[in-house]
């Protein structure tokens, strides 16, 4: 994997948010990580342990307060510019009066490519995501799976070499998840992009990920990484005892990292 | 769909037709001086002079305005006053909506405009119409510019459009910050400009707050040039037919009613078109709770 150039690097970082009141909140402290092309990344851990912060500050949501990431070797201005990566959160967010090919299509329209090669490109993720048949329906005629599917197809609308997935199974039944963790899965294999991902729950970051990147609270800082090498990505491996060797692995890293237990980590 | 519309038909019919019920009932039953208590009169008086009877009303507008020769018929005259009032009504709804929407964008573009003009917005309103309109008159008189000239009309349309921008304003302020964050976020990560997040998130978002906004406009617009003419001078419109055949009531009480059957003709016009306007916007209204 180091062979490959990395897709993030992230050198030291530190995050300071300053509140109304003129104090301070220190979201992360001292974080390092690299992700190589390809590599798919979990950020795991209590609430408030700045997961999601440093997932914003690659995204050039939020910017750093010390310390450097690049992207593809570039700013993370410049490569939130350029489009290099897909970003998914938590709630879908479509536009409510687009309809599902219309939202897919949303990046594209805005960066001006022609109707022809929008349509062409909304085919194939509609293919992908399996809602062919959903295509001039609005996002309220959908269920919270579908939605979500549809947010993640239009995250990878512009073939980015690195999607940013804020907790992007968060709101959805455990049937529903899993489910939607196989399809991700296969999405991810057939684009070869990184992934950077975020979530409360170590299954799902053990089924998906090449590594798990376990984080504690106050500040947020990185306690633990912990490589997953599965040699495929199956219903199988749900059953596997490799995998939850691996969901022992991350579990106890996480109540290592803190003195009194982690806080909002769901354990199933 | 079809039956849902015939029956809001019936029903409007039926409204009507009760108002009118109730007022015979009220003038066969009431006596004639009224209901009072102690000196106060709580229930208004039922002579003819007060309310005359609905089929008075209906027949007169039949009639012809005067005596003189040649006179219109009182319908025809009263259609026309509404038709030169609503043309008014309609540019002042225009020229609220336009800066009402304006000073929304420049209030949403800029925080501190936002503490700085909103307070003034807000006390725009409280200004009574008949302290601004001689302003306006003498302002616009004041224009001189070419072969333009103010004329009294442009002053009625001004002062309708100072009470339709209002509701514009505040509401549409309201929908350009609608959108959540995670949408404005995902503006931002595809590196969209102010002007394409304006066009293609905030503008959408504010339409299920701007259509009520817009009747709101349309009818303070109408209630705006009828007051205004009143108080600018202007003929030719309801708001003078109003106080002139005001003045013959005690000799021909059913005439003075043709030009309020006018103005409740122009507000029902002019929602009807705002609400044709809106089912054009539809598919940006999803969501929206019907008002």
């Amino acid at each position: 994997m180091s062979a490959t150039r990395a897709a993030v690097t992230i050198s030291g970082v530190d995050k300071v948010f300053r509140t109304r009141k003129g104090g301070e909140v220190h979201a992360l402290s001292d974080v390092s990580l690299e992700v190589a092309a390809g590599e798919f990344v979990s950020l795991i851990g209590p609430s408030g342990c700045g997961k999601s912060t440093l997932m914003r500050l690659v995204a050039d949501l939020d910017g750093v307060t010390g310390g450097e990431i690049s992207v593809f070797g570039k700013s993370v201005e410049q490569a939130r510019k350029d489009q290099d990566y897909g970003i998914a959160f938590q709630q879908a967010g479509l536009l409510p009066w687009r309809t599902v090919r219309a939202n897919i299509e949303l990046p594209l329209e805005i960066h001006g490519v022609e109707a022809r090669a929008r349509k062409e490109r909304s085919d194939e993720l509609l293919a992908l995501i399996g809602l062919e048949d959903f295509a001039d329906h609005h996002p309220d005629q959908l269920s919270g799976g579908m939605k979500q599917r549809v947010a993640i197809a239009r995250s990878m609308a512009e073939r980015p070499r690195l999607l940013l997935m804020d907790e992007p199974f968060g709101a959805l039944d455990e049937m529903t998840r899993e489910h939607m963790q196989n399809e991700l899965v296969a999405l991810c294999q057939e684009t070869g992009a990184a992934v950077i991902f975020v979530t409360h729950s170590i299954p799902e970051a053990v089924f998906l990920s090449d590594r798990v990147v376990v984080m504690s609270p106050r500040p947020g800082r990185i306690t633990d990484i912990i490589d997953l090498s599965f040699s495929s990505r199956d219903e199988e491996l749900r059953e596997d005892a490799a995998f939850y060797e691996g969901v022992t692995a991350v579990r106890s890293a996480l109540h290592g990292g803190v003195a009194d237990g982690p806080r909002g980590v769901e354990n199933r | 769909m079809r039956t849902a519309r015939a029956q809001a038909i019936v029903w409007g019919v039926v409204g009507v037709l009760g108002i009118a019920a109730l007022w015979e009932l009220y003038k066969a039953l009431a006596p004639e001086d009224g209901v009072t208590v102690g000196s106060v009169t709580v229930l208004p008086r039922t002579t003819d002079i007060a309310m005359p009877h609905i089929w008075d009303m209906v027949t007169r507008l039949f009639e012809p305005v005067t005596r003189a020769a040649g006179a219109d018929a009182l319908w025809w005259a009263v259609l026309q006053a509404a038709a030169f009032s609503l043309g008014i009504a309609a540019l002042g709804w225009v020229l609220g909506v336009v800066s009402g929407m304006l000073l929304a964008l420049l209030m949403q573009r800029w925080l501190t405009a936002e503490s700085a003009v909103l307070p003034w917005v807000v006390l725009s309103q409280t200004v009574p119409l008949i302290a601004i309109a001689p302003l306006v008159k003498r302002w616009g008189t004041n224009i001189h510019m070419g072969s333009f000239q103010w004329e009294n009309w442009m002053s009625v349309a001004v002062i309708a459009s100072y009470l339709a921008f209002f509701p514009v304003a505040i509401s549409a302020l309201r929908g350009l910050k609608s959108p959540p964050q995670a949408d404005t976020d995902l503006f931002h990560a595809y590196a969209a400009g102010w002007w394409t997040t304006l066009v293609r998130l905030r503008l959408p978002a504010s339409v299920p707050y701007l259509m009520p906004a817009l009747k709101l406009a349309a009818a303070n617009a109408v209630v705006g040039t009828v007051v205004a003419e009143v108080s600018i001078g202007l003929g030719g419109g309801i708001g003078r037919m109003i106080i002139e055949f005001a003045a013959t009531a005690s000799g021909d009480p059913a005439k003075t009613w043709a030009p309020i059957f006018g103005a409740v003709l122009i507000g029902l016009l002019s929602a009807g078109l705002v609400a044709l306007l809106g089912r054009g916007l539809g598919r940006f209204r999803r969501g929206e709770v019907p008002a």
